[in-house]
């Protein structure tokens, strides 16, 4: 639209010109404010000295990053060995949220396909039956899993009745719980746009793999899934980013043992324990990190689109 | 060499019922070895259903399908020994020109390197060689036609099924495919069968043809059966232009059925069993079969004015209006000027026939 816009007439290109200036003021405010604003200030936190009842001091300082990754011991005069405690924990993130990235394809991709090859009448119907119990609050959401999921909840209730276990599972406080929480908590953003991707494809060309000898198997392998494959990596992208930096499931879910990278940050600012630049500066190595896998995932994307 | 006389696909006695709705109403058909085959009607008459049906992409209600002998109704597509070339290509549009190809020699054991040699070769029979390392979305139409062509028959199937595979290309290209097919199935010696709702294509290419209407067969035959003795109205009026007119049975003697039309005109039309004395029934005279003269010429004389001359290139096309009486058109091959006269508007003329030339049908 917009090229074409551009291209148009130069008598006609100025006034849109102009209407476009004005049009897209509201996005950039918008952006500049709530996003680019955020941001800087993160980054220059990261850089100050810490205030120790929370807050900053505004002097320059590296020692947010520095204690990230090297630990200098309890006075900070000991020679510089690394740190890994929090290369550990994020570690960990990295791991947990690909494990829920994994979990919601698994569970989500059936899911898309089945809805997606429903009559068209029902698929709304579908679509807004998987979105309704996103419309309760995250924090009770998670909560209520914790309930579900514990030692005496209904889940072990039901599998100890059923006789299919004796003592009841420990899910809650280990990484499959805070993996369970994870998966729950963003399985719609991995079932709709793959939902999306499914709907668009062309149903013959199953037809004609299976007419030239291939198993379903090899019909999901090597034509459904490379045909949908930009719906796919647009999920894993929506479920693996906010799972990464997310705080609710691992502290309700993991317990202190399953620290992940946004609890930790979550720490720094809470209460009077809290130093500032530290988390700040956890916050800009997360991010660092998370543009980084981005845009590992939209060069894949982008070959993808142009393949198809 | 299989036998010629071999029977390639035995249809028996196929329903197919998609809920109340029956869309396929007892087929019975066999398709010969070696032969061009053509299901031929209208959209919604269930050629589409009997292809998929042969394909495995349709459950047989009742009934069963025999592929060389062998009973095949409830195998699974990929079971089945028979290629499909569907009607929007369903190219795999992430897949190189080549890997298309390949693809089935590929699921059917064959190794990557094996199957690029053996797609190579498909391509170069239809002449893609040079697009091999493209992507489908980077093709024409034909081109991608051509494509859809070669990978179904990469495998070598039995059977190819082909789903209206011209009806996406332009006039000049359909024609020419329509040869290049012909000519392919000759080389090939697989037998095809072929669907299309275009009557002419089908004429053009087929050995016999199925016409079918409302999930029913209605006529098997060659080309030439089927254009020259249409055995019901619903066939008479598909294939080709004709002149379709109510007549009423006077009498029937030795195969010829004496009728009239309206308005007192009197035509002796090719009898058919079953048309008795005192029907009311229609009857086909194709308008190459007829012309105009100024006195009566054949047996099968009827009078009439000129309405109207309508030049349509290869032909002349004459509307005439008998006296009191129903309208014929006639058509006059522009070749044929020397011998037959075209006359002006308003002129009075006769409308000639052979005896035989006008036929009765059954509805």
């Amino acid at each position: 639209m917009a090229a074409g816009a551009a291209s148009g007439g130069s008598a006609t290109t100025d006034t849109y010109k102009e209407a476009r200036t004005w049009l897209l003021m509201p996005a950039w405010v918008t952006l500049s404010f709530l996003i680019l604003a955020p941001v800087l200030l993160m980054l220059v936190y990261s850089f100050l000295t810490k205030e120790f009842r929370g807050g900053v001091v505004w002097e320059f300082s590296l020692s947010a990053y520095d204690q990230f990754f090297f630990d200098r011991g309890l006075f900070g005069d000991e020679p510089a060995k690394i740190e890994w405690t929090y290369i550990t924990i994020f570690w960990r993130s990295i791991w947990q949220a690909g494990a829920a990235t994994l979990l919601s394809f698994l569970i989500g991709f059936p899911t898309a396909y089945f809805i997606a090859t429903q009559p068209e009448r029902v698929r709304p119907m579908w679509v807004f039956l998987i979105t309704i119990p996103y419309w309760v609050n995250l924090l009770i959401r998670t909560v209520s899993m914790k309930f579900l999921l514990r030692d005496q909840g209904p889940l072990n209730d039901f599998l100890i009745s059923t006789g299919l276990i004796d003592s009841p599972l420990h899910i809650v406080n280990t990484n499959f719980a805070v993996q369970l929480g994870l998966f729950y908590s963003y399985l719609p953003f991995m079932v709709l746009p793959i939902y999306a991707a499914v709907e668009r494809y062309n149903f013959t060309l199953s037809e004609a793999a299976a007419d030239l000898y291939a198993t379903k198997m090899t019909i999901l392998r090597r034509v459904l899934l490379p045909a949908v494959k930009p719906g796919v990596i647009a999920g894993c992208i929506l479920v693996f980013v906010p799972s990464m930096g997310s705080f609710l499931a691992p502290d309700l879910l993991g317990g202190a043992k399953n620290f992940m990278i946004g609890s930790l940050i979550e720490e720094q600012f809470k209460g009077n324990a809290g130093n500032w630049p530290f988390g700040a500066a956890a916050s800009m190595i997360l991010l660092t990190m998370v543009l980084i896998i981005l845009l590992i995932f939209a060069r894949q994307q982008a070959k993808a689109e142009k393949e198809t | 060499m299989s036998d010629t006389s071999q029977i390639a696909i035995d249809v028996r006695d196929a329903v197919k019922r998609y809920g109340d709705f029956t869309a396929l109403k007892r087929i019975s058909l066999s398709i010969m070895d070696n032969e061009f085959f053509t299901l031929l009607g209208p959209s919604g008459c269930g050629k589409t259903t009997l292809l998929r049906m042969i394909a495995g992409f349709e459950d047989v209600t009742e009934g069963a399908i025999f592929l060389y002998g062998d009973e095949i109704e409830n195998l699974p597509p990929n079971k089945r020994p028979v290629n499909t070339v569907f009607q929007n290509y369903a190219l795999f549009p992430h897949m190189t020109i080549l890997d298309n190809v390949g693809f089935g020699l590929e699921m059917r054991g064959a190794s990557k390197s094996e199957a690029r040699r053996k797609a190579g070769e498909m391509l170069e029979l239809v002449q893609l060689s040079q697009f091999s390392a493209r992507k489908p979305s980077q093709l024409s139409g034909g081109q991608q036609q051509r494509v859809a062509l070669a990978r179904a028959l990469a495998p070598k199937p039995k059977v190819l099924l082909l789903d209206e595979p011209l009806s996406a290309l332009d006039l000049k290209l359909r024609k020419a495919m329509q040869l290049e097919l012909k000519h392919l199935q000759r080389e090939t010696g697989i037998t095809f069968i072929f669907v299309t709702h275009d009557q002419e294509e089908a004429l053009t290419m087929s050995d016999r043809i199925a016409v079918m209407s409302a999930g029913e067969m209605q006529q098997l035959g060659t080309p030439n059966d089927i254009y020259e003795r249409p055995h019901n109205k619903f066939v008479a009026d598909f294939i080709g232009e004709t002149n379709l007119l109510e007549v009423s049975v006077d009498a029937v003697h030795e195969g010829r059925a004496t009728c009239h039309l309206g308005g007192g005109h009197e035509l002796t039309c090719n009898a058919v069993t079953g048309i008795g004395v005192g029907s009311k029934v229609h009857m086909s005279v194709r308008p190459e079969r007829l012309f105009t003269s100024d006195a009566p010429v054949e047996a099968e004389s009827l009078k009439g004015k000129v309405v109207e001359n309508v030049f349509i290139g290869t032909d002349i096309s004459t509307i005439v209006n008998l006296d009191d009486g129903p309208q014929f058109t006639i058509r006059t091959s522009n070749s044929d000027r020397g011998n037959k006269r075209i006359f002006d508007q308003g002129a009075e003329v006769f409308v000639n026939m052979e005896l035989g030339a006008a036929r009765l049908l059954v509805d």
